[in-house]
């Protein structure tokens, strides 16, 4: 793997190689030192034109862990704000020769423009509305870990759909893991065509009892003034995942930030169907195998000119 | 009036030229075969048998080239004023001339827009320096393209400009279009109209579809376009107007323009060949230089149903929208991007290779669609009928080539045939009587 831009790029045992991986890290994390000399020398550079708490945290820990030198960028106080072009920006960073660059941006196709630009292998942390494959992968690390297998199961992602890029990402990889996938929302925040994803389409939470697994999206308030949606209140009314709607036998999972009372009601966050906290954890780890599996491992580990670089990779476990 | 006439460009002496041996077709004039094309002082004097003994001509082996009827674009971006690091008047007429290209029209969303009779002056000067193919100047419709008062249209059709259009954006308000309609039939000059209700467009990048569900990007649904062009054909049917629907893109919207023609509305409209030959199946790659433009690409029925509309002459002609772009405009994310690709160098040799040769179309009915931009707006069309201005298109059908590879005559290299291998090209153009363009490698035989 050179770089992981999409989930539409692997297949089924391209994901399960790095969710092969993110249990072995699962293992360290439960050490006292939790600290792998496996990066060491090498540069990860985190460049984040959108706010973001959880992915930004999540691959900047990682590559601690990992004991790469991390670079930390965001678009807010950076060169981008002097009007500084991505082109530009990428050129600059490739100059201090990063094994990797992992970065989120408003608009699709960012990573994979950047991709074309550096010798770095590029994480695309979310381009647009399009990916964040990361997030797929670390739900998927989660579902795995509770239900063993994905085959057959059903899941319904529920909301925001035409928004979001974890939508998306999800669809993509539940989909190749085996499950089946109902995407749920008003009309106006569906996008036309999306069943030819594979997927089935729905406008009501009526059939929500056929679900194995509920995937709840966030909404933007912005929606109702766009008129996506006439009123918050009208779309909770409808779409909100509450304790009446989720059965006990359900799992129920939402990428982050929640919107307490819109897209899930207080009593269903907080309950033990949620898998949200084990989500959080399992982001590390995930990130953590994305950026091994990236820079350590296989043979088609890009080559640099630095001789240090070349040196073999320690294997997981040997402390730092 | 000839289209050196009508239009502006360098002058020089008309060519004395005879191409020896062509393939001549030109399917309006009813001429298909093989002929000695005689032109003197810019003129076809005559098509004569292979191999009569002509005094003081230049001669050009043309055995196994074919002779057509130099095109005609109707659309496209000389970015003068303003914009001149993309293009401008003398680059894009050459790319016009390495096209096959004998007219062209300019659009007048230039910055400053052509919106006053001295703009349009001022424009048809430069043309006269550095045009070598004819170029006719369109002027807004509304001041500013602010779509809110019209220009001084009499003023300015007095001053030269072919036609009007707001091209890039559409006329929101029904109104307007209605006082423009009104004010056409005290001075002429049809009205090209970019068809696109901005309400329903809003953010959108590419067409609203299965692709653009896949790749998360804002769309633009066909919709956008044909309600607008059925709204317009009803204002120029109530006020006996002249339109010209731009770059069809949508099935619905052929059907529009099919319906406005069955009523009897004076109405024409244009293709382009980015949206004869591709969907939106190519915007999967994320390559906005060669795949973002607006209209966007469709799907491939409504590349089928622009297809059938060529062939029933629903669609007038063929136009290529040329936009040129700098590349620091297109390599950006797709959604950043600007708007637009180049199309004249590639046209005729992108569709022959697209369309002709799998046998979708006949070569004939692309010869005529290449040249049919000129009579929308009142213009000679090219022809080879003895007696015309030299305005011929002689090309090599067997020659194969990698669009890019040796650059690009335009100032901008954002061609969506990019990288493409096309067969077909274009070896020599004359252009109001004048030789506008040879290709380099294109030897020629020089008798004593």
């Amino acid at each position: 793997m050179r770089h992981l831009l999409a989930i539409e790029d692997l297949d089924r045992d391209g994901i399960e190689a790095i969710l092969d991986r993110a249990e072995s890290f699962a293992e360290v994390g439960r050490r006292d030192i939790k600290k792998v000399p496996t990066l060491r020398g090498r540069t990860v550079v985190s460049l984040f034109y959108e706010s973001s708490t959880r992915t930004s945290a999540s691959f900047e820990l990682a590559a601690k862990r990992l004991s790469a030198d991390l670079i930390s960028l965001k678009a807010a106080g950076s060169s981008v704000d002097k009007g500084e072009s991505l082109k530009d920006t990428c050129a600059t960073l490739s100059a201090y020769d990063p094994a990797a660059i992992v970065i989120r941006h408003p608009y699709a196709g960012a990573a994979q423009l950047v991709a074309g630009w550096t010798e770095a292998a590029v994480v695309n942390a979310g381009d647009g509305k399009h990916e964040h494959p990361s997030q797929a992968l670390l739900d998927l690390f989660t579902l795995r870990r509770r239900l063993e297998s994905l085959d057959g199961v059903r899941i319904w992602i529920v909301g925001d759909v035409l928004h979001s890029r974890v939508a998306r990402s999800n669809l993509i990889g539940f989909q190749a893991m085996g499950a089946e996938v109902t995407v749920c929302g008003p009309p106006a925040l569906i996008p036309r065509g999306i069943e030819q994803l594979g997927c089935t389409v729905s406008h009501s939470l009526e059939r929500l009892g056929e679900a194995d697994v509920v995937y709840a999206l966030r909404l933007q308030k912005e929606r109702m003034a766009e008129s996506f949606i006439p009123s918050i209140r009208e779309y909770a009314a409808r779409f909100q995942i509450d304790s009446r709607r989720l059965g006990p036998r359900q799992l129920l999972m939402h990428p982050g930030p929640v919107n307490r009372g819109v897209e899930l009601s207080g009593e269903v966050i907080d309950s033990p169907q949620s898998l949200m906290t084990e989500q959080v954890a399992s982001g590390l780890v995930v990130r953590m195998a994305i950026l091994y599996e990236l820079l350590a491992a296989g043979p088609e580990r890009p080559v640099h000119a630095a001789g240090e670089h070349e040196a073999s990779p320690t294997p997981i476990g040997q402390p730092a | 009036m000839s289209l050196a006439e009508a239009l502006d460009m360098r002058s020089s002496a008309g060519a004395e030229v005879v191409l020896r041996g062509a393939t001549v077709l030109d399917p309006v004039a009813g001429i298909d075969g093989v002929h000695d094309v005689v032109v003197r002082a810019g003129r076809i004097e005559e098509l004569v048998a292979p191999g009569a003994k002509l005094d003081g001509l230049e001669e050009v082996d043309a055995e196994g080239l074919h002779a057509f009827p130099a095109f005609f674009d109707p659309h496209v971006h000389l970015r003068t004023p303003g914009h001149e690091h993309k293009e401008d008047l003398e680059t894009g007429s050459r790319s016009a001339a390495a096209g096959g290209y004998c007219g062209i029209l300019a659009m007048a969303n230039t910055d400053p827009t052509v919106s006053t009779p001295a703009d349009v002056e001022a424009l048809r000067e430069a043309a006269r320096e550095a045009a070598c193919v004819p170029v006719g100047f369109l002027a807004t419709v509304t001041r500013g393209m602010e779509g809110e008062e019209l220009t001084e249209m009499g003023a300015i059709r007095d001053a030269g400009a072919t036609g009007f259009s707001d091209d890039g954006l559409p006329i929101r308000s029904a109104r307007v279009l209605r006082r423009a309609l009104q004010y056409q039939r005290l001075c002429g000059g049809t009205i090209a109209l970019h068809e696109e209700d901005p309400e329903l467009s809003g953010d959108g990048v590419m067409h609203e579809g299965p692709v653009s569900a896949a790749l998360g990007l804002a769309g633009i649904p066909s919709v956008s376009e044909s309600t607008m062009i059925a709204r317009d054909a009803a204002l120029a049917g109530y006020e006996e107007g002249r339109i010209h629907v731009q770059h069809l893109s949508a099935v619905e919207s052929v059907e529009a323009v099919r319906a406005a023609k069955a009523a009897g509305v004076q109405i024409s409209c244009e293709a382009s060949p980015h949206h004869l030959c591709l969907t939106d199946e190519e915007v999967r790659s994320l390559d906005p230089r060669r795949f973002k433009m607006n209209p966007p690409l469709r799907s491939e029925s409504d590349r089928q149903a622009l297809i059938e509309g060529l062939r029933d002459g629903t669609v007038d002609c063929i136009a290529t929208d040329h936009a040129p772009h700098a590349a620091e405009e297109k390599e950006v994310p797709f959604e950043q991007a600007a708007m637009g690709v180049t199309g004249l160098e590639t046209a005729f040799a992108a569709l022959h290779t697209e369309l002709v040769l799998p046998g979708t179309i006949e070569l004939g009915l692309l010869v005529e669609r290449m040249a049919g931009g000129a009579a929308p707006f009142d213009l000679e069309r090219p022809s080879l009928a003895p007696g015309s201005e030299a305005n011929v298109a002689l090309c090599d059908l067997g020659a194969e080539w990698t669009v890019g590879e040796d650059g690009y005559e335009s100032r901008s290299a954002n061609s969506w045939c990019a990288g493409r291998k096309l067969t077909g090209r274009v070896v020599m153009t004359l252009a109001g009587g004048q030789v506008a363009y040879r290709l380099r490698s294109f030897s020629l035989g020089v008798a004593a």
